[in-house]
């Protein structure tokens, strides 16, 4: 760790090629370059003993005490060797250390067991039936209706959002100076910490109970589209600004007018982070489960409408199968969770794929 | 310009015009919805509250479908308040870690990697999340109560009296597993901006790394770590699916953070729809106008910050 970042001197007491120094030595006293490796070990075998002998059966408290261990160990050893400067530094470097290891373990526990449970009921049969008529006591069924719901919800939100946001992001680039553009650009701000419930239940207040339509797919999808909108515009915003004014002067010192010149030479130039920063709102979108339970209200029958009557949708089936509260569920719901992550990872490696094969070259 | 074509010219105009009053017109389509979203909460919700036989802000209960209707937010209110902070205590320290472990520690491939692995996790869906805090986490939590109950029981904030661990502390910490990738993201970002000709400074005086950390790194990373902090604790505060899963809801306030039951606005929304009837419904949107306008106010305290950076940024670009 240490010895990619501090330089040692050159001519240090264990470089070869230094003569050995008459007088005592100016050189603070180190700990061996073993020694962080070497107290984990130790630290790691004490943590497991007192744990395995204190009748301590979870094995996060052997960890927690084996972290605070490493800590204080290398904090003493540190502090009699080297004085308090090296001791601090070597806190502050296990510190950082723990907390990564900290923070890495439930994340690699969820992928670990969305994977783990996931596979037991994936399988072609789960990908293409519905739960018609399925006992939900019972293994069978399958997602095929909720795939068909977030396809079509996020296509819709997609087909909603993306023209608007794209255009706001092009009248604050291009043409914005003005209040209006002020006031757009700060919405657009509030607009991006709307909680995804809050954007369900005004589409609940203003679509389903002041028109009195029905639950849909179609009102589900104008929800998304509000949660979509003000990604699609930070991201557009962003990739406009990076494309150079001399471009855009070229074209308009030809003659070309502006439109043409947006739509011919500055569009084309970012089009690469543009998809990408639409593919990552998508991606973003089609995890939201708050507005489909508000406005969608699921279903278990295959329904291809989304302006009429109840859909699906993945992380709704995810809920829905979680709430009925029995193994089969629970595997169809852990089996749906790994469908779900597989398909949003997709969509944000594709999406940096692009922006990195698009990315402009230097 | 092209005065020897005048044809041309006029129709550019046209397309220039038509172009700009589709941009502006989307833009003035974005304000519309906000001041929709505002305006139609505000209605419902009076309409709510007008109804209301409680105090809307101190009743503990929620009977929107009774007849009379008696709800408040009390519970929800703390309930949502209290879950938040035990996630920002835990998750913001250690996300602080992460962000300069990647900026600073990680060797150089090592750091290219992880800061993928951020970006992606960042990408998980809440409902995943909440799955597996109810599935996982919750079981594997009682031991940890049970720890606590012994060395801080005394205090009566961790007093424990078995049971199922589904309380507003385990929500606290799944919540802080998920906002930690969006505030390592964003404080990483703040990091590794920090001027490298300081660090340099600062490490040709014979400063040690962390030394280098505390006097270049951090002063420079603050706003952009609070900021960070905002925007993921505005995630905490509106999260749904994840707190439904795994808190067994009660309209109580108990002493202890470990003992089951309390709400959060949006898991009461979420929780009580189905059964809600209209009275019902126009209830849970006046706590959903609560929590929108706790969130505004959180994100825009965020924003406030993030623009005074980038003033005191721009001296130095």
């Amino acid at each position: 760790m240490s010895q990619t970042f501090l330089p040692d001197a050159p001519d240090g007491p264990d470089s070869p090629t230094a003569p050995a120094p008459a007088g005592p030595s100016l050189r603070q006293p180190r700990l061996p370059r073993w020694a962080p490796l070497g107290l984990a070990a130790v630290s790691a075998a004490l943590g497991a003993g007192i744990g395995a002998l204190g009748g301590l059966d979870s094995r996060v408290q052997w960890g927690l005490i084996a972290a605070l261990l490493y800590i204080v160990l290398t904090l003493v050893l540190a502090g009699a060797v080297e004085g308090g400067r090296q001791a601090r530094d070597r806190l502050a470097t296990s510190l950082v250390w723990v907390s990564f290891l900290v923070a890495v373990i439930p994340l690699a526990s969820l992928i670990w067991e969305t994977i783990a449970r996931g596979v037991k009921v994936l399988d072609g049969y789960f990908l293409t039936h519905s739960m018609n008529g399925v006992i939900t006591l019972e293994p069978g069924g399958g997602i095929y209706h909720a795939l068909i719901g977030t396809l079509e919800q996020v296509g819709l939100a997609t087909v909603i959002a993306a023209p608007i946001g794209l255009l706001t992001a092009i009248y604050l680039v291009e043409y914005g100076t003005g209040k209006l553009a002020k006031a757009v650009t700060f919405f657009v701000d509030v607009m991006t910490g709307i909680p995804s419930i809050v954007a369900g239940l005004f589409v609940l207040s203003f679509w389903i109970i002041i028109l009195d339509f029905g639950y849909s797919g179609f009102a589900g999808a104008m929800a998304l589209s509000i949660l979509m909108m003000p990604i699609v515009v930070r991201s557009t915003e962003e990739m406009l600004k990076l494309v150079p004014n001399e471009l855009r002067e070229a074209s308009l010192a030809l003659g070309v007018p502006k439109w043409k010149t947006i739509l011919k030479v500055v569009l084309p130039t970012a089009i690469g982070g543009i998809t990408t920063g639409i593919m990552l709102a998508v991606a973003r979108i089609a995890g939201e489960s708050a507005p489909v339970l508000l406005l969608v209200f699921g279903s278990a029958q295959i329904n291809g409408n989304p302006f009429e009557g109840a859909q699906s949708s993945l992380p709704y089936y995810i809920y829905e199968q979680w709430a009925n509260g029995n193994e089969p569920s629970y595997d169809r719901a852990w089996a749906a969770a790994l469908v779900l992550i597989a398909f949003v990872m997709i969509l944000n490696l594709v999406a940096r794929g692009i922006a990195r094969w698009k990315a402009p070259k230097h | 310009m092209a005065i020897e074509n005048p044809p041309t010219q006029g129709a550019a105009r046209k397309g220039d015009r038509i172009f700009l009053g589709l941009s502006r017109g989307s833009g003035i389509a974005l304000l519309v919805i906000m001041a929709a979203i505002a305006v139609f909460l505000t209605w419902r919700a009076a309409l709510a509250i007008s109804a209301d036989e409680g105090n809307f802000l101190t009743t503990f209960e929620w009977d929107a479908n009774g007849d009379p209707p008696v709800f408040g937010i009390a519970v929800l209110a703390f309930g949502t308040v209290v879950s938040s902070i035990i996630a920002m205590v835990l998750a913001v320290p250690v996300a602080v870690g992460i962000a300069l472990f990647i900026s600073h520690y990680a060797p150089r491939k090592m750091a290219t990697t992880l800061g993928y692995v951020v970006d992606l996790l960042a990408a998980v869906p809440s409902i995943v999340y909440g799955l597996w805090g109810a599935l996982f986490l919750v079981p594997h939590l009682t031991g940890l109560y049970e720890w606590l109950d012994q060395f801080l029981g005394w205090t009566g904030l961790f007093a424990y009296e078995g049971g199922a661990a589904r309380s507003l502390f385990t929500v606290g910490i799944l919540l802080a597993i998920m906002i930690l990738p969006i505030v390592t993201n964003v404080s990483r970002e703040v990091f590794r901006q920090a001027p490298k000709m300081h660090e340099e400074a600062a490490l040709a005086l014979g400063a040690t790394r962390w030394e280098v950390i505390r006097i270049s790194v951090l002063p420079f990373g603050r706003s952009g770590v609070i900021s960070a902090s905002m925007l993921g604790l505005g995630r905490a505060l509106g999260e749904t699916m994840a707190v439904a899963t795994v808190l067994s809801p009660s309209f109580l306030i108990s002493a202890s953070l470990l003992d089951p039951g309390g709400g959060t606005f949006a898991q009461n929304i979420a929780a009580g729809f189905k059964e809600a009837g209209s009275m019902g419904r126009d209830a849970l949107i006046a706590s959903g106008l609560v929590l929108f306008v706790i969130t505004l106010l959180v994100n825009g305290a965020a924003r406030l910050i993030i623009a005074r950076r980038k003033e005191y940024s721009g001296a130095n670009a």
